[in-house]
């Protein structure tokens, strides 16, 4: 296998990078938490108590309660399941519908290319925020549609990553030594491009699941993303507006969770780029 | 160069139209009837159904579209339902507040941006480097809403120094006016600062590897000078062309800081139109958007090239 | 942290203009607004807040004071002539802000205004009118073609507010843009989602109770913001203070709060007749609704999301409205007789209810308590949550089983319950149609002897509350922040700023 090696060069550069692990390892635990919520958290997310609203944090109540008496701990706890996921899934559906797109326009070129590329320059052209905003006010405020509306509005930026990757990749010699063997476009786009153009992708999609992560918390911000009783970082965030001058702690912890959970994810994104891009540093 | 640029000028008009094409589809898609909104707690059904045959409500989709077509094309973007006032003037009041905002973040942006980026190339992989580092990744990874929140309560709510909200024009009272705007044109240009601050550190590696640096060294310049005349001055190339690009980024940025510090510009503009289903509002302000936004980026390639010769040859 | 130096530190860069900010305007009232206003035209406009620049703006035929009496403005007196026909009596030498006078004709011209312009919002507040005629230049005569007893309560609102028939005419659609009315101040220059600014009149007819030479309003929806910028000094009134930011208000020695019961409501609409969703246990049967009413505990909603400053309520009309039935308990809590009224409907227990809320966060806030406490009664609810556009049009197409809504509320009993509970009304949205309420409302409409009336709607609200498609939950409060220097400011239900004899001391 000759392209073995240069993936575990890469692999050893970015065990070797720093502040990429450190993003790692507190990625690996946020998952973690999401995952093992129930244990990690003692009270429900859920439980209310109405002779416990809005109590500054304590022993018993670590991050204080919410307008409802719910332990703000374990919301934090439950609600990086709603943002994680929400990250990841917007981001498969950007990259699943960005990546085959962009592959085909890039490998196809001609009036496919032309054709996709105004769409998504039409796309580009309206700022994310509004694009998703847009969408969601059309698909209804819930945590799904947040993501289905983060997801569509985010492709447009696959697209571009995998069709340039796609270029780079089709003038290589064996690319155009498997097209003159006679294999269809198909084949040779899955086979030898694909793989190829995964370094650049994987990239984008770290540093896109950080930033689907904020545009969830945002979505969620103007009451379009999850609903309640569920929690999430950004609606936590949304309520705790209200409350600002009584209730700081309300704003404080979701929003530190969500800094928190971003930057780890940029950091390992940054420590892949450098990693599969040596040039870059 | 000429006739790549004349396929990118040619490439906006299709692009416009898919862009109206888009939101014009989205709005017809969205639930929330318009007429009964805007009839508020006085509706009953005769006032609903004049008011959609005023708005043109009741014809086809196609028809509806090509008429507004027909008119933007005459640069008329028609009237706010909501307010009745014509959206061109809408905007007109509201864009210089966003670009004030705008204009007030990036000089933040660069102030900040450039030095550390500047210096995180020079002091490469030293602990400056990676401090510098990691506060533009931080820079980059606060929710602009959570920073603006963080910042009221802090410097209105316990201290009282700043205004909370609000917006003063420039040329109205211009000390009142960037008291109002200094809280939130920090939030929009922290997160620009952190994506300067990369590109400039990552230019500048660049740039102090070129040939003409070394020369500069090997002529005995002070390393002060090396750094700041010669290679800042090359890696600040790609640095201006991106500030058009952010220029998307921006407005996304403002939405939401505009939102929290209640600035009566373009972001809350769009954002109140898509709650009240103003339409010809939201379709102003995504037509006017993207023709800057596009404007901009065409500027950029042009920019790129004049200031790039070697691309000019090619 | 360390304050002080942080403190030096940001005096020093911004030293010049901080001052500037904290200079006060004597002569310049600031007041805060939950939302910006929509049309400015007393026939177009839809919105509450649009009613509050209108207190400023355009003075009414008829006011009402503190305890809902009518009270004379730009009208003397009135007398109904026959249950048809409304005499009005004029002010003398009342002009408009245009300086043109106000007379019977211009009266007259408003109410034909009102009925007859296109997409007029006063139509149906004008129930049965006919038409107007000029008895002589101060004497107005306006003719109905059925008895409409609320007619006078809808001339103490934008039905009863007089428009400049030169202004008018010359404007015609665009008058919004710039209104002429014969309020204390007039129109100066309005930037959407910034201000409107209102500069004083000095022909007004009551000039000598204005203390101001310009009125600034100012929207800021978000509660915070509003409290922010009252407790900084930029805001010298601000309507609707959040219950939960009184007690911050309170401990403000600058500041100072004033809470009155207001005219409107929030409850639950039920679908009990409009379309599949109202096949539900809860649209088909009314002990259903009645254990889910027993379920809730409306003083501890209340209490967690208002802090109890919302009173709890079982019925349509305020406190202060003399129609309000005293004999309507507001129900305590009673788990133990909603599940024995649940066995008596014979469902199946949980009893699904799907709850629609709107996205805002009092609501929301609320569907959490509703759900929780419903469910120890046996009731499963789901909360679903729309924008409030798309709240609406599902009202309206009756994709809801249960809809949390509310009503800003009017002065007449009837503005408050006909346009819920009568069959066909617009924003009966569950499609209730009882034959007897319907007469019932109709009597209460052409009723003009007050016990008479009392007495028709004390019976509708005891139906209603047997029916129970619609359950109240508590009445809104007008809770209004100022500074301690505002003197003079009287609250009034309907909640509007009413700038006479409102000052500034030093």
């Amino acid at each position: 296998m000759v392209h073995e090696s240069p993936r575990r060069a890469a692999l050893r550069r970015f065990m070797a990078h720093r502040t990429a692990m450190v993003g790692l390892v507190v990625v690996l635990a946020f998952i973690l938490i999401a995952v093992a919520a129930p244990l990690v958290a003692r009270d429900s997310p859920d439980a209310t108590s109405w002779t416990a609203i809005r109590k500054a944090p304590s022993l018993i109540h670590w991050m204080g309660t919410d307008e409802n008496g719910r332990d703000v701990f374990s919301r934090v706890v439950y609600g990086a399941r709603a943002s994680l996921l929400a990250g990841v899934v917007a981001v498969a559906i950007a990259a699943g519908i960005g990546v085959p797109v962009g592959l085909l326009a890039g490998f196809l070129g001609g009036l496919v290319d032309a054709l996709v590329g105004r769409l998504v320059d039409a796309m580009l052209a309206v700022p994310f925020l509004i694009l998703a905003i847009a969408l969601a006010a059309f698909l209804g405020p819930s945590l799904t549609n947040a993501m289905i509306a983060i997801g569509v509005a985010a492709a447009p930026v696959f697209q571009r990553v995998s069709r340039a990757a796609a270029l780079d990749v089709a003038t290589n010699d064996y690319v155009e030594a498997a097209r003159a063997l006679g294999n269809p476009p198909w084949r040779v786009a899955m086979r030898h491009v694909l793989p190829n153009i995964m370094p650049p992708v994987l990239v984008q999609c770290t540093l896109a699941v950080a930033s689907a992560i904020i545009a969830e918390a945002s979505l969620s911000f103007l009451g379009l993303g999850q609903q309640p009783p569920a929690p999430s970082w950004g609606s936590m965030l949304n309520s705790a507006q209200q409350f600002l001058t009584q209730a700081p702690w309300l704003a404080i912890f979701p929003g530190a969770a969500i800094f928190l959970a971003v930057l780890s994810f940029n950091l390992v994104g940054d420590g892949l780029r450098d990693a599969l891009d040596p040039r870059r540093r | 160069m000429r006739g790549r640029l004349g396929i990118r000028l040619l490439q906006v008009i299709p692009t416009l139209l898919l862009v109206s094409m888009l939101v014009f589809g989205l709005q017809q898609l969205m639930p929330g009837d318009p007429a009964l909104l805007l009839a508020g707690e006085e509706a009953n059904p005769q006032v609903i159904a004049q008011i959609r045959a005023q708005l043109w409500l009741d014809r086809p989709v196609p028809v509806q579209y090509l008429h507004w077509l027909g008119r933007i094309l005459h640069g008329n973007l028609g009237y706010s339902w909501r307010l009745r006032e014509p959206v061109l003037q809408l905007i007109g009041q509201k864009l210089p507040v966003t670009l004030q905002l705008g204009g007030m973040a990036f000089l933040i942006a660069i102030a900040i941006g450039v030095p550390m980026g500047v210096l995180s190339a020079v002091k490469r992989d030293t602990p400056l480097d990676w401090l510098a580092n990691a506060i533009g990744l931080g820079g980059l990874s606060i929710p602009t809403f959570w920073l603006g929140i963080m910042m009221i309560l802090l410097f209105s709510v316990d201290l009282g120094w700043l205004p909370p909200s609000g917006y003063v024009p420039l040329f109205g009272d211009w000390q009142r006016s960037l008291a109002t705007t200094i809280m939130p044109a920090f939030v929009l240009g922290n997160a620009i600062a952190a994506v300067l601050m990369r590109h400039t550190r990552s230019a500048m590696l660049q740039a102090l590897s070129q040939d003409y640096v070394r020369t500069a060294r090997a002529k005995g310049l002070g390393e002060m000078v090396v750094v700041l005349r010669h290679a800042l001055r090359n890696a600040l190339i790609p640095v201006v062309t991106l500030g058009a690009l952010e220029f998307g980024a921006l407005l996304s940025g403002a939405v939401l800081t505009e939102q929290v510090f209640s600035i009566p510009g373009f972001g809350k503009l769009i954002v109140d139109a898509v709650f009240n289903r103003d339409y010809p509002v939201v379709q102003g302000v995504v037509m006017v958007t993207a023709s800057i936004y596009i404007g901009l980026n065409l500027l950029a390639d042009v920019l790129y090239i004049i200031i790039n010769p070697r691309l000019r040859a090619a | 942290m360390n304050r002080p130096i942080l403190a030096a530190l940001a005096a020093g860069v911004l030293g010049v203009v901080v001052p500037a900010v904290h200079a006060a305007k004597a002569q310049t009232f600031h007041i805060a607004l939950r939302e910006d206003p929509d049309l400015l035209d007393p026939t177009l406009g839809q919105s509450y807040v649009g009613r509050i620049v209108f207190a400023g703006l355009c003075d009414k035929l008829f006011d009402i004071d503190s305890k809902l009496n009518v009270v004379p403005m730009l009208a003397t007196s009135f007398k109904w002539e026959s249950p048809t026909a409304l005499v009005i009596h004029l002010r003398p030498g009342v002009t408009f802000q245009d300086g043109t006078k106000l007379d019977a004709a211009a009266v007259v011209y408003t109410i034909e205004r009102d009925l007859t312009m296109q997409g007029s919002a006063r139509k149906g507040e004008l129930a049965n009118v006919t038409g107007a005629e000029v008895v002589d230049p101060l004497t107005v005569k306006i003719s109905l073609s059925a008895p409409n007893a609320g007619l006078v309560a809808q001339l103490t609102d934008r039905a009863g507010m007089i428009v400049s028939p030169t202004a008018a005419k010359k404007e015609g659609r665009n008058f919004a843009l710039h209104p002429v009315c014969a309020g204390p101040f007039a129109f100066a220059k309005r930037i959407p989602q910034d201000e409107i600014v209102l500069d004083r009149y000095p022909g007004y007819w009551n000039a000598k109770s204005i203390h101001f030479n310009q009125v600034i309003y100012r929207p800021f929806p978000n509660g915070s913001v509003r409290l922010a910028n009252l407790q900084a000094g930029a805001i010298d009134l601000s309507e609707q203070i959040l219950p939960t930011d009184v007690a911050a208000v309170k401990k403000n020695p600058k500041l100072e709060v004033v809470i009155s019961p207001g005219l409107g409501y929030n409850g639950i609409t039920f679908n009990t007749n409009n379309g599949p969703q109202a096949k539900t246990p809860i649209g088909e049967s009314a002990l259903v609704r009645k254990a889910f009413e027993l379920s809730i505990d409306r003083k501890a909603l209340s209490q967690v999301v208002f802090n109890g400053m919302y009173p709890p309520t079982a019925q349509a009309l305020s406190l202060l409205s003399p129609y309000h039935d005293t004999s309507i308990a507001v129900a305590g809590r009673d788990v133990a007789k909603a599940k024995a009224l649940l066995k008596q409907a014979g469902v199946k227990l949980p009893v699904p209810v799907t709850l629609t809320i709107t996205s805002n966060s009092d609501a929301q806030q609320m569907g959490v308590v509703i759900q929780s406490m419903a469910k120890e009664a046996g009731f499963d609810v789901k909360l679903r949550t729309l924008e409030f556009a798309t709240s609406l049009q599902a009202g309206h197409k009756g994709d809801f089983q249960a809809y949390l809504i509310g009503w800003s509320g009017r002065v007449d009993p009837d503005g408050n319950l006909t346009p819920f509970l009568r069959s066909g009304s617009f924003f009966n949205y569950g499609h209730y149609s009882n034959p007897t309420m319907d007469k019932l409302l109709s009597e209460g409409l052409a009723t003009t002897d007050f016990a008479k009336r009392k007495a028709i709607y004390d019976q509708v609200q005891e139906l209603s509350n047997k029916d129970l498609p619609l359950m109240y939950l508590y009445t809104l409060s007008n809770i209004v922040g100022m500074k301690k220097s505002v003197q003079g400011f009287v609250p009034v239900p309907d909640g509007m700023i009413r700038l006479q004899g409102v000052s500034m001391s030093k």
